[in-house]
């Protein structure tokens, strides 16, 4: 695979982000500068907003105030297919329609490189076998996605977000329903992803033994906050444990990678 | 068809319906032995694709309908030899049959078929934009809301040639409820259909009370509306329907691109590029016009918006303009068969059309609620 030299970034943030959904504002006054070209995982225990920064980073979610910006262009103030061919997104729960075949769904990834006239041009075709055979689907590419198995369904929505050709890959819990075997799959081909293709790509993770792993950043959140950030061994402590999740950990170190690996202390034993 | 002429009419009706089904088997096994191979169109930064069944599907389509064409003209209480009866058709403007021909059977054959096309694929545009095959405008109210304004007018003694209007308002009318009830900080298809259910449920109630209210011999004409009938089409009638397909279907071949975008749900939806709600928006007025427009000239025939989307989409898979096209095709395809079938199955009385779909369609409903049951 050639190096689209427009599938780079120079730098994406989110500054003093208010996100709420007309109720309570779950983020309150939150900036962050994603490092391009790394993978960052956001961490953090149920309801603290991670999931919610994410859908405003992906412009799902417009901010009650602050701005989200790539190469220093609030995202809000672009056409839609602009911002789309930066920033593509990998939503938790992704919908297919009934009977849809794998290249049928890769291929709609290429919409926002698409107009009235231009609508399956040689660039298309070739971002879309170029995603097939990156994700290992090519044999597949006529099969209906319903009879894939979980993991394959899973590379399927990569492979479609792939085919968009954004430099921003946002994911949310892309190991979820995942067998260990298949999340290992999955996330190698992201960093393969972000070294040798260059692309920046922040996900929602709650394994944090695989985040720590795979992501070069960890963002650890608590009530709408970002309590650490930094690389997985300045994050990853007993006392960020217990501040974020309330749970007595240790922190050992991992006899593979020498990365932190966190071993929860339960209670009653 | 001289010597059919001279066999009894049973026989000769049996005939007709055997080799109209015989043929559709026929066409049906000839797509499925058709690869699904696509061809693609490149000049300078044009470029384009087709699926080539779609494309020999159609024609398939167009043949078939062309076939049902020339039987509908010379089938009937009053059989015309083939010849005289296609050239009655398409020249000779003083035969001895012109009136039959056309002024009875022809335009009442075009309507058909373009009301059938209506239908169909304002269906198609339902099911797909909503991601559920269960869907379709008669389902969600639509067809209600045009028959309580023309039930109202015909009970109510009403000018029968406001008709038309009163039903194609009634239905846009209804759309438009739809859509505002189903709004919450965006419009949801789960939602849409709910709500949808509901106002078909009052809308009902609506009828059924005007038709108990007033005097029974125009609650008659209104039951006899009701069923769907394109018993007195006239010219007029095409004109109407074939002036609203050619506004209607090309902005509908076009937001084809948008739904696919839509059908993946909101999140990656925005997140692909698209203005969700606008496009949304956008489809959903198409289609409601599709069927307002039918409805208003046929009345609200059931099944047709909801079983031939389901039969094209088996055939040829997920939405794209092409499968839109194939499937209006397959819509008048259907409605003009069902007509003909009403007018001659228990021939002299002819039942309408709506009787025929709703009795094909009421079994092929269950089968699929079954089926979706099942899968679920």
């Amino acid at each position: 695979m050639q190096t689209n030299p427009h599938t780079s970034s120079s730098s994406f943030s989110g500054q003093d982000l208010h996100l709420s959904y007309g109720g309570p504002m779950i983020v309150e006054g939150l900036t962050i500068t994603i490092p391009t070209q790394a993978i960052t995982a956001i961490i953090g225990p149920n309801g603290c907003g991670k999931s919610t920064l994410l859908k405003a980073l992906a412009r799902i979610l417009i901010p009650e105030q602050g701005k989200v910006e790539v190469n220093e262009v609030d995202i809000h103030s672009q056409s839609t297919k602009e911002i789309a061919r930066q920033i593509g997104l990998l939503p938790q729960n992704p919908r297919s329609p009934d009977g849809i075949t794998v290249s049928d769904l890769i291929q709609r990834g290429r919409y926002p490189h698409q107009g009235i006239f231009r609508q399956w041009s040689r660039e298309d075709e070739a971002s879309v076998n170029n995603a097939l055979s990156v994700t290992g689907l090519t044999n597949f590419s006529d099969k209906p996605i319903d009879e894939l198995s979980g993991g394959q369904r899973q590379r399927v929505w990569i492979a479609m977000l792939l085919a968009q050709e954004t430099p921003i890959m946002l994911l949310d819990e892309p190991t979820t329903h995942l067998d260990i075997a298949h999340q290992i799959e999955v996330l190698d081909l992201l960093k393969e992803l972000t070294r040798q293709h260059n692309r920046t790509i922040v996900m929602v993770l709650h394994d944090i033994n695989l985040a720590v792993r795979y992501a070069d950043n960890l963002i650890a959140m608590r009530d709408g906050k970002i309590k650490t950030f930094g690389e997985p061994h300045n994050v990853v402590t007993a006392q960020m444990m217990h501040e974020v999740f309330s749970i007595q950990a240790q922190i050992l170190q991992d006899p593979v990678s020498g990365s932190p690996l966190c071993i929860p202390v339960i209670k009653n034993t | 068809m001289h010597y059919l002429a001279i066999t009894t009419p049973t026989l000769q009706r049996s005939l007709t319906v055997l080799a109209g089904i015989c043929l559709t088997i026929l066409l049906i096994q000839l797509a499925d032995r058709i690869q699904p191979r696509s061809y693609t169109f490149r000049w300078k930064n044009i470029s384009s694709r087709f699926q080539l069944r779609v494309i020999w599907m159609s024609l398939g389509a167009i043949i078939v309908i062309t076939i049902l064409v020339g039987v509908g003209l010379i089938v009937g209480d009053y059989p015309i030899p083939a010849s005289k009866a296609i050239a009655t058709a398409l020249w000779d403007r003083n035969g001895e049959y012109d009136f039959i021909v056309n002024s009875l059977r022809f335009p009442r054959i075009i309507v058909a078929i373009l009301a059938g096309m209506c239908f169909a694929s304002s269906g198609l545009i339902f099911q797909s934009l909503i991601n559920n095959p269960l869907v379709s405008p008669d389902i969600i109210g639509i067809n209600s809301g045009a028959a309580v304004l023309a039930v109202a007018i015909l009970a109510a003694g009403g000018n029968i040639a406001y008709l038309p209007y009163a039903a194609f308002l009634g239905a846009l009318l209804t759309a438009a409820l739809i859509y505002l009830l189903s709004w919450k900080r965006g419009i949801s298809a789960t939602r849409l259909v709910l709500v949808g259910i509901g106002i078909n449920a009052v809308l009902g109630a609506i009828i059924t009370y005007i038709t108990i209210k007033y005097p029974i011999e125009r609650v008659v004409a209104a039951a006899r509306w009701q069923a769907g009938t394109l018993f007195g089409a006239t010219w007029d009638d095409a004109r109407t329907l074939s002036i609203g397909l050619l506004l209607l279907l090309p902005p509908a071949f076009f937001l084809t691109t948008r739904l696919r975008i839509l059908q993946l749900g909101d999140e990656t939806a925005i997140t692909i590029g698209s203005k969700i709600e606008r496009d949304r928006l956008a489809l959903l007025a198409v289609a409601s016009l599709l069927a307002a427009l039918a409805v208003s000239v046929v009345g609200p025939l059931g099944f047709v918006a909801l079983i031939v989307p389901q039969a094209a989409r088996l055939l040829l898979g997920s939405i794209t303009g092409g499968v839109l096209i194939f499937t209006a095709l397959l819509g008048g395809f259907f409605l003009l068969g069902a007509d003909l079938i009403a007018q001659r199955l228990f021939a002299p009385v002819m039942l309408p059309a709506g009787v025929i779909t709703a009795t094909f369609g009421g079994p092929y409903f269950l089968y699929l609620l079954a089926r979706y049951n099942r899968a679920n």
